[in-house]
């Protein structure tokens, strides 16, 4: 029988949902309200602060971490709604649910790597 | 033999017939805005290796009323995604013993949003701490 990769999209539906649901609210917050509308200290997320977050190690794999579960958390749900909803070419959707994940974690990656260390 | 087709019932707007299905589906499009939220991440991570001037420019776009409007909102749904969260988690974990006893769902659904409540305090302690 041919093994199913159901337990690898499911581990990171899990895991991106998991860390969604503990720290999603709290950042949202800080980075999308309180830091651009001044509830914060604003320089909180400027230029040289972002770049020196995100040239350390653990900023770094924080950064990586959280957009890339994110979106294989969505690929997965979106891809099972839309299968609820009739969309039955289930091949297809889940092509194009986890290949754009893939794309926005390579991009990511990718960026995060070439910024340094 | 009847030639007639039999009647197959129309699935349209399924999610629709109780308040089961409703909630099931406001969970599940919770993803949409996890997904748009990643995606605004992603690019100020593209603009930060664009250099400064690239970064001001997705900063300033954090500060339009449209971006404000859009962060309220996804804000108000990852709250709905913790709550549900862990309202679902007694039933997509295997089960959990103390001793002989099975932990209630209630116990595992109120110690997942203790810790999120937690982990979100500390989120926010920890940055503002850092840039003070």
């Amino acid at each position: 029988m041919k093994r199913s990769n159901e337990p690898v999209f499911w581990s990171l539906f899990g895991a991106g949902g998991l860390l969604a649901a503990l720290i999603g609210p709290a950042l949202v917050f800080i980075t999308g309200i309180a830091v651009p509308f001044a509830l914060m200290n604003p320089d909180t997320m400027n230029y040289a602060h972002m770049l020196a977050f995100s040239r350390h190690g653990a900023g770094k794999f924080f950064v990586f971490a959280v957009i890339a579960l994110f979106m294989w958390h969505a690929a997965h749900r979106i891809a099972i709604v839309l299968h609820d909803l009739g969309v039955h070419a289930v091949a297809l959707v889940k092509f194009g649910c986890y290949g754009l994940a893939f794309l926005g974690t390579a991009i990511a990656g990718y960026t995060l790597l070439t910024l340094g260390s | 033999m009847s030639n007639q087709r039999p009647y197959v019932r129309s699935m349209d707007g399924w999610w629709k017939r109780n308040a089961y299905y409703l909630r099931y589906m406001a969970r599940e499009m919770t993803a949409v805005f996890v997904a748009a939220y990643a995606v605004v991440l992603l690019v100020g991570v593209v603009r930060l290796g664009q250099g400064e001037a690239a970064f001001n420019g997705w900063l300033q776009a954090l500060k339009s009323p449209l971006s404000l409007v859009f962060h309220l909102v996804v804000l108000a749904t990852f709250v709905y995604h913790t709550w549900s969260w862990f309202n679902i988690m007694p039933i997509t974990m295997p089960m959990m013993f103390v001793g002989r006893n099975r932990v209630t769902p209630g116990t595992i659904t109120g110690i997942g949003l203790v810790a999120a409540v937690i982990a979100c305090a500390a989120l926010f302690v920890i940055v503002r701490g850092t840039y003070a």
